[in-house]
């Protein structure tokens, strides 16, 4: 069974369809590409959680299903748990209006 | 595509638009419940994540219409309906746009039920099917695990459909899990805070 799905061709992170440990080792199969790429998990994740499998800097976006699903606050390292201690939503962010508010006062 | 669904389109944009509106006008920032803890100790770690999730659960055929809150439909098809998020005021809405059977996924597990139309809860996720076996109605967790298709879990939901149209309760209805006796918080025009 495979360990990570990787849903979208053009995604950079993957779900772990099975707990993933530190030190494991994946392989990144990417539906219609040729070959599998292998990478080394960086933090345990949990089942259903994401991994990078690319390097994503700050301020990039997050794909998956081929869609933005957020962006980067950190630089995120392939192997490295991708969550909300690294990527923000950018939808429905009312408090960002409240702090450009403030701002223009 | 034809015209029909271009407006339906533009339709479904708009009510996105309002929804992000809302939350804009009244300062609020929508990560605070959106997605919900429950959905971030799953793995969902935005509300974008959630919604392409569910986006992709509702299949591809194309969308014949959007519906307001407790609207019914007026012809065939899939429709969309402009529901608050919580569980209890999704079914409302659907039950009062005409549905006699919902199917409710679930990822980390939502036992609801609703007094007028049964409901049949279907999961992707073994953990949850496991835990909450005596809620989940469908285990589809084979499409994940890779020892099943999707194809399969799609008939196994359809023959469920059957038996559930033709008496077979749910398990929401066996542990009467449908009126439970709750204040209904029944449509919060902002976000689900």
């Amino acid at each position: 069974m495979q360990k990570v799905l990787i849903i979208n061709e053009n995604d950079n992170v993957a779900v772990a369809v099975q707990p993933l440990k530190k030190g494991d080792e994946v392989d990144i199969n990417i539906k219609n590409q040729e070959g599998i790429d292998k990478i080394r998990v960086r933090q345990d994740i949990p089942f259903g959680h994401k991994i990078a499998f690319k390097r994503i800097k700050k301020g990039e976006r997050i794909i998956k299903y081929g869609q933005t699903i957020g962006k980067a606050i950190k630089d995120i390292n392939e192997g490295e748990y991708v969550h909300v201690d690294n990527v923000e939503s950018t939808k429905g962010r009312g408090d960002l209006v409240e702090e450009i508010f403030k701002k223009s006062k | 595509m034809s015209t029909r669904h271009n407006r339906v389109g533009s339709k479904i944009l708009e009510k996105i638009e309002e929804m992000e509106q809302r939350a804009k006008s009244m300062g609020v920032d929508m990560r605070g419940s959106q997605p919900t803890p429950g959905n971030i100790r799953g793995g969902l770690t935005t509300i974008e994540e959630k919604s392409l999730g569910a986006i992709i659960k509702s299949g591809t055929k194309p969308i014949n219409g959007v519906l307001e809150y407790g609207e019914q439909p007026s012809g065939r098809g899939l429709y969309f309906m402009d529901t608050p998020g919580r569980e209890i005021e999704v079914l409302t809405g659907l039950a009062s746009g005409g549905c006699q059977l919902i199917l409710f996924t679930t990822g980390v597990g939502a036992p609801q039920g609703f007094p007028l139309c049964p409901v049949i809860k279907v999961s992707g996720n073994r953990h949850t099917c496991a835990y909450l076996k005596e809620h989940i109605d469908l285990d589809v967790s084979a499409i994940i695990s890779g020892e099943g298709s999707l194809t399969e879990a799609g008939e196994k939901i359809f023959r469920e459909i059957i038996k559930v149209a033709s008496g077979k309760k749910v398990k929401a209805e066996l542990l009467n899990y449908d009126t439970n006796g709750v204040n209904i918080d029944i449509y919060v025009k902002g976000p689900v805070i």
